[in-house]
């Protein structure tokens, strides 16, 4: 065991992190809660139309493998004229893929806030758009936050499969180190590690948040 | 005025419905129902449930839209007054201006459980009516101060008992300024010591001169406060007077049986 190079591969295990794995995550998991928004209030509409257009979205994504959707963005479209750089291939396929999967939490939580609450926004003169911002949105954030959080920590290790596609993260480096020093069991253990490290932080942030969106509910 | 005199001409109604008709699916809730409410007067509608009270409450303030009839707000004022055609298409314009002349005070409450007491009551005014803030604020202090809720202020609704709930609900309502109140069985959710601080905040607020309708079950309440009942069943209005008639001597079969299935409550 190489322990002078083990201990040093964790800096580009964490450069790789904090430039390549996080930002990765955090961009997008934002485009994708938006998309995921947007899908979730096709879903509702009660045009069969719309609903359906929402319903076969949910359905591709969540019926394909988030590999499959990433190697056809990369290595697919470029066939078609449709050349993408691998970061952007990468927050495209994994903000598709949350907005799939997000847009079924957020639907149900939003179904989950009472008809009365969208009641009571009526009857004080809100418009539909307005009562789901000011009204039912903040309550269906209370209920989706769990749920949520699960998405957010799967999409953090999910990102080690941008490394398939050349982009500099976390996971790619430690193969990289990996294959010139020879000493897999000891990095791959290393990225598991940094992975897991980012994890329990994300899971202390829930229970935060959590916290703090629990204060107007009766305990 | 005594109750039993008819209007007088130049009192012109607050609210006029006329037709009302509403089907769910081949089950039909209303038929053809007519309501004139004058300013100041207090509406009481009564009758076993699935009589068609609450609808008829619920399609003044556009929570439900009838498949037909007309709602008038404000016949003859050249300013204001609003004319709408159920039969015609009824657009969200139409609908916002109906609701912007009532305000509905709910059975279980509705208070938006993630704003405070205070917010609760200025999130219309100031965040549809667009009125400044400070001067919300103010309105719906001195509000919580008259129903005996000024500490709640900064109270979650989850912090407060179902009675407290529902005066926040009812002074919800008043911070909008509606020319009509709608009260939808306000006391039904309620455990029986809390009904009386409720109904006497309604009672002063009759006393006040709002124009209100009540749907409830509490005939001694609507008896006592109601300058007309109204008694519903089955779509249909069946009898309406002054309450004293109504609740006293009616004069339909089907009403006595009714008043007197709850006679224990006068």
């Amino acid at each position: 065991m190489n322990w002078d190079l083990i201990w040093s591969s964790f800096g580009p295990l964490i450069t790789g992190a904090v430039t390549g794995t996080i930002p990765l995550t955090l961009a997008s998991f934002a485009f994708g809660l938006v998309l995921a928004l947007l899908v979730a209030l096709l879903r509702l509409n009660p045009n069969v139309v719309l609903s359906g257009i929402g319903r076969f979205y949910v359905s591709v994504i969540r019926g394909t493998p988030l590999l499959v959707q990433l190697f056809v963005i990369f290595y697919g479209l470029p066939s078609i004229g449709v050349k993408l750089d691998p970061w952007p291939s990468a927050i495209i396929a994994f903000s598709l893929n949350v907005g799939g999967y997000a847009a079924e939490i957020i639907r149900a939580a939003i179904l989950s806030v009472p008809k009365g609450q969208w009641e009571a926004g009526h009857t004080i003169g809100m418009s539909r758009p307005q009562t789901l911002l000011r009204i039912i949105l903040p309550q269906a954030a209370r209920v989706s936050v769990p749920p949520l959080s699960n998405t957010f920590i799967s999409l953090v290790k999910d990102t080690s499969l941008a490394s398939l596609i050349l982009v500099t993260e976390l996971f790619r480096n430690a193969q990289q180190i990996a294959a010139f020093s020879q000493e897999f069991m000891a990095l791959y253990l290393q990225a598991a590690l940094v992975y897991w490290v980012i994890c329990l932080v994300l899971s202390t942030a829930q229970s935060a948040v959590e916290r703090r969106l629990d204060r107007y509910v009766a305990h | 005025m005594s109750p039993t005199d008819t209007p007088e001409p130049r009192v012109a109604p607050v609210l006029e419905a006329r037709n009302l008709a509403k089907a769910f699916g081949s089950n039909k809730v209303l038929r053809d129902i007519d309501i004139d409410i004058r300013r100041g007067q207090v509406v009481a509608l009564i009758g076993p449930s699935g009589s068609g009270k609450t609808t008829v409450l619920r399609s003044l303030n556009g929570l439900e839209i009838p498949d037909g009839g007309t709602v008038t707000f404000g016949r003859g004022d050249a300013s204001g007054e609003l004319a709408i055609d159920f039969g015609a298409k009824v657009g969200k314009k139409e609908v916002a201006a109906l609701r912007d002349r009532s305000a509905m005070v709910f059975q279980h409450y509705n208070l938006f459980p993630h704003m405070t007491v205070l917010k609760n009551i200025i999130e219309g005014p100031v965040q549809v009516q667009k009125r400044p803030k400070a001067e919300a604020i103010a309105e719906a202090e001195r509000l919580l101060e008259r129903v005996g809720l000024a500490d709640k202020r900064d109270a979650y609704p989850f912090e407060l008992s179902g009675g407290q709930q529902q005066r926040v609900g009812i002074v919800r309502a008043l911070a909008l300024k509606p020319q009509l109140l709608l009260f939808d069985e306000p006391t039904s959710a309620l455990d029986p010591e809390l009904v009386g601080d409720v109904l006497g905040v309604i009672k002063e607020l009759a006393e006040e001169g709002w124009t209100m309708v009540i749907v409830t079950h509490e005939l001694a309440f609507a008896q006592h406060v109601a300058d007309e009942v109204i008694f519903m069943d089955d779509g249909v209005v069946v009898e309406r007077g002054p309450a004293a008639e109504v609740l006293r001597a009616p004069r339909q079969e089907r009403t006595k049986l009714f008043v007197k299935r709850l006679q224990h409550d006068l």
